[in-house]
This record gives C-alpha cells, sequence and structure tokens, in this order.
C-alpha cells in the first residue's frame, strides 16, 4: 500500500511522481473561479491519480500535467489550486 | 405507433472535446461536400457538410467548435453553447452526436452527461476505437449505451468505413425530443457529475495495468528542456529550408506559366490599352497572387501535419516561459508561425487564443513576422548588398527573420507594459496524445487555408494590380520632360509628391514609386522597380538587371534602410482588411498601421542617418 503524505498544491509536486489529487482550491469569485471550475471539469478531481511530466525551459513553469489518459499544459500559477497526495 | 409519425433526423450537430477526432470525422462523413463560413456576428468558423446515411437518405452535418464544456470559457466554446442551447439564430439540431475519444473517455464522458440535460435526442460515437484496441483499452459498448441511456456506436474517422455504425443509427427514427434542464453548473454540480462519470468509467471500461500509450515516453524526449528546444529548432529548420528550396522551385513554374500566357495573349492581340489591361493588370495580378501559393502551402503543409500529430502543443508549451516574457503565451505560437507563410490566416488563427488582450497583442505583432511576400524584395536587395557571397547574403537573411521576431516581442512586452495589466494569462491547454497525421484532414485543411489565402489575399492583390496598372499607364496631368512614362504617370505623380516624405530616409522618387504599389503585396515592388527603371525582359532578366543597378547605383545607406523598411512597413493592405474584420475595431486597424508606419520610418531614418554619416567619414 503506498503511504500518504500530507497534501501540497501540485506546482511543488515534485517531478515524475506520482500524486492523487486530494482536494482543489476554490477562490471566492472572478476568472480565477471560472478556471477552477475548469480544471475540475477537465477531470482534476479527488482520487484522480497525476503526475508532472515534463516542466518548462526556465522556472520549472509551465508544467505538462498526465491525469488518466491526458496531459495539460499549466502554469505553476494555475496548478498552485490543485492540492495533492504524493504517493511513495 | 404509426409509421408517418415517426421523424427521421436531417439536420445533426457533432458536438465533442478539441482533439476527440471530431473533425476527422466529420470529414470522413462529408468528404468534399463542406461550406465554410463563419456563424452569424462572430469570427467563429461554422462548417456545415452533407452526408448519405446507410439508407441512402441525406442529412445535414454541423461540425460544432470544440469545447471542452458548454459552461463557455472561449468564443467557440460560447457559439457551441448558444446553437444546442437554442440561444442563435441556428436551428436546434434533431439529432446531438457526442463524439468521444475511446482513448479519454474518462474526459469526454462528462461532456455527454452535460448534454444529455439538453433534452435533444443523443448519439454518442466512441472514436478512435482502433487506437484503443492497440492500447488494449476494452470498452462495453453495450453496457455503456445503458448507463447513459442513449444509443452507443464504436467509429474510427480515419478508416474509409470507420463511421459505418453511426450510419446505421441515423437511419432509425428519433428519440423524443424532452425539455430542457441544463443550466450553467456550478462547481457542485460539476463535482456530482464527475462521480457519476467515474461510475460509468469504472463499469464500462477496462484499462491495462500498464499504460501503453508511448506519449509519455516521447513527451520525455520532445518537452526535454534541453533536447526539446533542440529538436524543436531542427524542425523549424528543415520546415523553413523546405519553404525555400521546394517552394522556391515550385514558384518558379508558375513564373513560367504566367508568362507564357501573357506571352500568347501579347501574340494574338494588337497593342493597346486593353492588351496592356490584360497582361499587366489581369494575368499580372492572378499570377502575383500564384505565385505565393506553393511557399504558403509547403508551410501550412508542415504546420498542419505537425499539429495533426500532437507536435505543435508541445512546442507552444516549450516556448510558454519564453514568450510569456513579452506579455504572450505559448497559445501565441502557432498563429505566429503561420504568419510567416502569410499574416492574413495567421492572424485567423489568432481564434484558438482564448484571452482577449493576448489575442490582440498576437494580432498586433503577426505582420512582423517575415511573410512570403517579403521573401523576393529580400533577396533582391540582400543579394544586391553581398554580390557573389551567399554565405554573407544568407546570413545577413537570417538576421532580418530575427529581426522581425525580436522587434514583434518588443512590441508585446510594450503592450503589455501599457496595459498594465496584472491578471494572470491563463495557459492552461490540452497537450493530445501523438498520432500520425490523417492524410483525409491534411488534404481538408490546405484546402481551405489556401481558399482563404486566394479569396481574402487573392482579391484585394488582384484588384489593386489593376488599379496599379492604371495609375501607372494614365499619364499625369503635369507631364515633366524627359524621364520614363512612368514617371510621367500618375503613379509617378504620387511618388513625387511622397518624395519629400521619403527623403530623409534615404528612399529618392524611383523607390517612392515603387513602394506605391507595393501596398498590393510587398513582393509587387520588385516588379515596380524594374518599370521604374523600364527594365525589358522576362522576370528573371529583370532581376538581374535591378540587382546590378541597385548594387551600382543605390548607396549602402539607402539598401540597408529600404532592407529596415521592408521589416516594418505595415506594406499590406489585406492585412489591414483582415485586422478590422477580426477585431471588429477600425481603432485596432489604424493603431497597427500607425505603429507599423512609426518604426518603419525611424529604423529606416536612423540606419540610413547612420550609415550616411560613417560611410562620408
Amino acid at each position: 500500500m503506498p503511504t500518504r503524505s500530507a497534501p501540497l498544491p501540485l506546482n511543488e509536486l515534485p517531478e515524475q511522481r506520482w500524486a492523487t489529487v486530494a482536494d482543489i482550491t476554490v477562490p471566492d469569485h472572478g476568472p480565477d473561479r471560472e478556471l477552477v471550475l475548469r480544471l475540475v471539469e477537465l477531470g482534476f478531481v479527488p482520487g484522480e491519480r497525476l503526475r508532472i511530466v515534463a516542466e518548462g525551459i526556465a522556472g520549472r513553469d509551465p508544467l505538462a500535467v498526465r491525469v488518466g489518459h491526458t496531459t495539460f499544459a499549466l502554469r505553476r500559477y494555475e496548478a498552485s489550486f490543485i492540492l495533492v497526495e504524493p504517493l511513495s | 405507433m404509426p409509421l408517418t409519425q415517426l421523424a427521421f433526423p436531417a439536420n445533426i450537430a457533432l458536438l465533442g472535446n478539441p482533439n476527440c477526432g471530431k473533425t476527422a470525422l466529420f470529414n470522413l462523413l462529408t468528404g468534399s461536400r463542406q461550406k465554410v463560413a463563419n456563424y452569424a456576428g462572430v469570427t467563429v468558423e461554422r462548417k456545415e457538410g452533407r452526408l448519405r446515411t446507410a439508407g441512402g437518405r441525406r442529412v445535414n452535418v454541423l461540425d460544432l467548435p470544440g469545447a471542452y464544456s458548454l459552461n463557455a470559457l472561449s468564443n467557440d466554446e460560447a457559439v457551441t453553447r448558444d446553437v444546442i442551447t437554442g440561444h442563435s439564430a441556428e436551428a436546434l439540431p434533431d439529432l446531438l452526436v457526442c463524439v468521444t475519444d475511446a482513448t479519454n473517455l474518462r474526459l469526454h464522458l462528462r461532456m455527454v452527461l452535460e448534454a444529455k440535460q439538453l433534452g435533444l435526442p443523443l448519439v454518442v460515437a466512441v472514436n478512435k476505437m482502433d487506437r484503443a484496441k492497440k492500447l488494449g483499452i476494452r470498452i462495453d459498448l453495450e453496457a455503456l449505451a445503458r448507463e447513459l441511456g442513449m444509443p452507443v456506436v464504436g467509429t474510427v474517422s480515419i478508416q474509409a468505413h470507420g463511421a459505418q455504425e453511426l450510419l446505421k443509427v441515423l437511419d432509425k427514427p428519433l428519440a423524443r425530443r424532452t425539455p430542457s434542464t441544463w443550466q450553467p453548473p456550478d462547481l457542485h454540480a460539476v463535482r456530482h457529475t464527475q462521480h457519476e462519470v467515474q461510475r460509468i468509467f469504472r463499469s464500462t471500461v477496462h484499462e491495462p495495468a500498464v499504460d501503453a500509450d508511448p506519449s509519455e515516453r516521447i513527451d520525455r524526449v520532445i518537452m526535454h528542456p534541453f533536447w526539446g528546444l533542440l529538436i524543436l529548432g531542427v524542425v523549424l529548420f528543415v520546415t523553413f529550408i523546405s519553404v525555400f528550396s521546394v517552394g522556391a522551385w515550385l514558384t518558379g513554374f508558375i513564373e513560367q506559366g504566367t508568362a507564357w500566357v501573357a506571352a500568347l495573349v501579347e501574340s494574338a492581340m494588337a497593342d493597346g490599352p486593353l492588351r496592356g489591361l490584360l497582361v499587366e493588370g489581369l494575368i499580372g495580378g492572378v499570377g502575383g497572387v500564384l505565385v505565393f501559393l506553393p511557399q504558403i502551402l509547403i508551410l501550412f503543409l508542415f504546420i498542419l501535419a505537425l499539429e495533426d500529430s500532437g507536435y505543435l502543443p508541445r512546442a507552444a508549451f516549450l516556448l510558454d516561459k519564453p514568450m510569456s516574457k513579452a506579455g504572450l503565451s505559448g497559445r501565441s505560437f502557432i498563429p505566429l508561425l503561420s504568419s510567416f507563410a502569410c499574416a492574413i490566416p495567421g492572424i485567423m488563427a489568432t481564434r484558438s487564443i482564448t484571452n482577449w488582450r493576448d489575442r490582440l497583442t498576437t494580432i498586433m505583432i503577426a505582420p512582423l513576422m517575415a511573410c512570403s511576400a517579403r521573401i523576393p524584395v529580400y533577396t533582391l536587395l540582400v543579394a544586391a548588398l553581398f554580390p557573389g557571397d551567399p554565405l554573407e547574403a544568407t546570413l545577413l537573411m537570417i538576421g532580418l527573420y530575427v529581426l522581425g521576431i525580436v522587434s514583434a516581442m518588443a512590441v508585446a512586452w510594450v503592450m503589455k507594459r501599457s496595459t498594465g495589466s496584472t491578471r494572470h494569462s491563463v495557459l492552461l491547454m490540452e497537450l493530445p496524445s501523438y498520432q500520425w497525421p490523417d492524410w483525409r484532414s491534411l488534404a481538408i485543411g490546405l484546402y481551405e487555408r489556401a481558399m482563404i489565402f486566394l479569396k481574402r489575399v487573392g482579391t484585394i492583390i488582384l484588384a489593386l494590380t489593376i488599379v496599379m496598372w492604371a495609375l501607372y499607364t494614365i499619364p499625369s496631368p503635369r507631364t515633366r520632360n524627359g524621364g520614363s512614362p512612368i514617371e510621367n504617370s500618375l503613379a509617378g505623380e504620387i511618388g513625387h509628391a511622397l518624395k519629400h516624405v521619403f527623403a530623409p530616409i534615404g528612399f529618392n522618387e524611383h523607390i517612392a514609386i515603387a513602394l506605391v504599389p507595393g501596398m498590393a503585396a510587398r513582393e509587387v515592388v520588385v516588379s515596380s522597380l524594374g518599370l521604374v527603371y523600364a527594365m525589358e525582359g522576362n522576370e528573371a532578366e529583370v532581376g538581374s538587371q535591378l540587382e546590378a543597378h541597385i548594387a551600382r547605383e543605390w548607396s549602402l545607406a539607402t539598401k540597408l534602410s529600404l532592407l529596415l523598411w521592408m521589416v516594418f512597413a505595415p506594406q499590406c493592405l489585406s492585412t489591414f482588411v483582415v485586422v478590422k474584420r477580426e477585431t471588429n475595431s477600425w481603432t485596432y486597424m489604424w493603431l497597427m498601421g500607425g505603429y507599423l508606419f512609426a518604426l518603419a520610418y525611424l529604423a529606416s531614418l536612423f540606419t540610413y542617418q547612420l550609415t550616411s554619416y560613417l560611410t562620408a567619414h
């Protein structure tokens, strides 16, 4: 059984490390709320397994995140709304 | 129920996420029986076609813009939502075909459940069944149909008979339409739907324990910070080498063909204004349009193939960070790359950029990418600057391309600063699985690009060439003594009037005259210079005479100044027209023209004055 550690924002997850989505930070209003809604629609829902498969050239930005059978390119800011539990 | 009361689908619409193979399926269903236009009042492409069902009935098919959700974030998604919720000028379809990706049902099923609330009769097409089989993914279509409560068929949009099951379903009578219960879902509703998706997915799809999709392994190389950039460099290098070599070779044939037709008309008709209009205006104009096609189509062949294969979104990923420094996002990469063929399809490709400010910036800088119409002018001037030195000429040529790109980034940066926007621009984009490009979609995509160019650019170039011919031919009321006929024409008069504007940047009257018709298309500057200097012979002969003349007669300062002018100047009326249309604003059109003119003038002024000073001392 994989052991679980404390949730951290997706932008802090080390590259290639498997994790499961723990929760989503929901801003009260504005464009960020739209963004978060879209992230959930795209499958960033609690329980889904994901992994960062690639990172941008400078400053680990943007991130390519594999969730299910799809890879998404996210900026670190966009990824910070997704809380994940790394699997060891 | 008596048979007469049964209704069969006559108007259907394809709904689905981007990258589900929806357009490939549309192409397979309709073949060449397609009509491409815009939705009323918006710059979103509307594709409609006709298919024949297994039973031989004709059905209209609408290919809705790709959407991840009816909670629209982009113009495309808003159009799709409005059409299928009945809030547009479009009639509601009798039947929605929800196209999903068999290798990615987890993502695509949510849209099906959302669409179910609309109350319209639905069919689910599980596309890419061949790929799913290869990856060891087993889908129980019957169980899926039971769970979803609607017909489900498997399709393979890249095989000739891959839509047969779907065509059979279209011969069945329609289910009854029920009132729509759809409303924009909130977070809670989306989560609820996602739970339902997870449940259905688990009970109907069996995936192998190990993911057999090679995409992740390929990505480790393609998106590697070092190897990825190296590969991108090689890909772009090969692309542009092909545009230059193969494109120039094909262009040669078109030039020969045009010359042949012109000679034929010339020999068949007596000399006179009508012959002049036909040969120099009409044939010259059509030839001047067609001559760009090879280079544009080769660049678009590469762009479409690379996009279809899944590579270009990765390139956009790699370039996102550098481009974000200039206030853009990786999404601007494909439109800007297209602008190297021609700014018009490039500007139209900005429609895929969801953020309006990002899109506007991309539109504004698209004309700085060296389009194919600049190539003949660059080639002429560069050759005149470095006669008999191909290496230095090539380096200067590359330098001109780089100058355009660097300036574009600088302009984007200034635009970002001046609007003072601190809002995070969103990248969020799917990097679809790698696949081989589908030849049918490639051919149709290429044809569409060619038509965009011929309609939007071609008609303007053709019309302007005829106007220019008239300006050249009609003598000016104030005839000056001496000089070629052209100097005494209306065009000469315009050039004469512009002389004082252009004198500080080193352009003599001859150049000023040639720049005016260059508004039709930049490359016309070359043939206009030939006319101004009254050079005789075919295109190649005029070219070499011009090159020799420029190398001999123009000062170094003038040559450099004109090169810089060609990099920046807003020398293309078609671009203006498209900017007006795409931004729906005269202001942005004039703003673009104004800043490009200012940039061109200042760059040329600086270059001319500095070079003159240096060469004089």
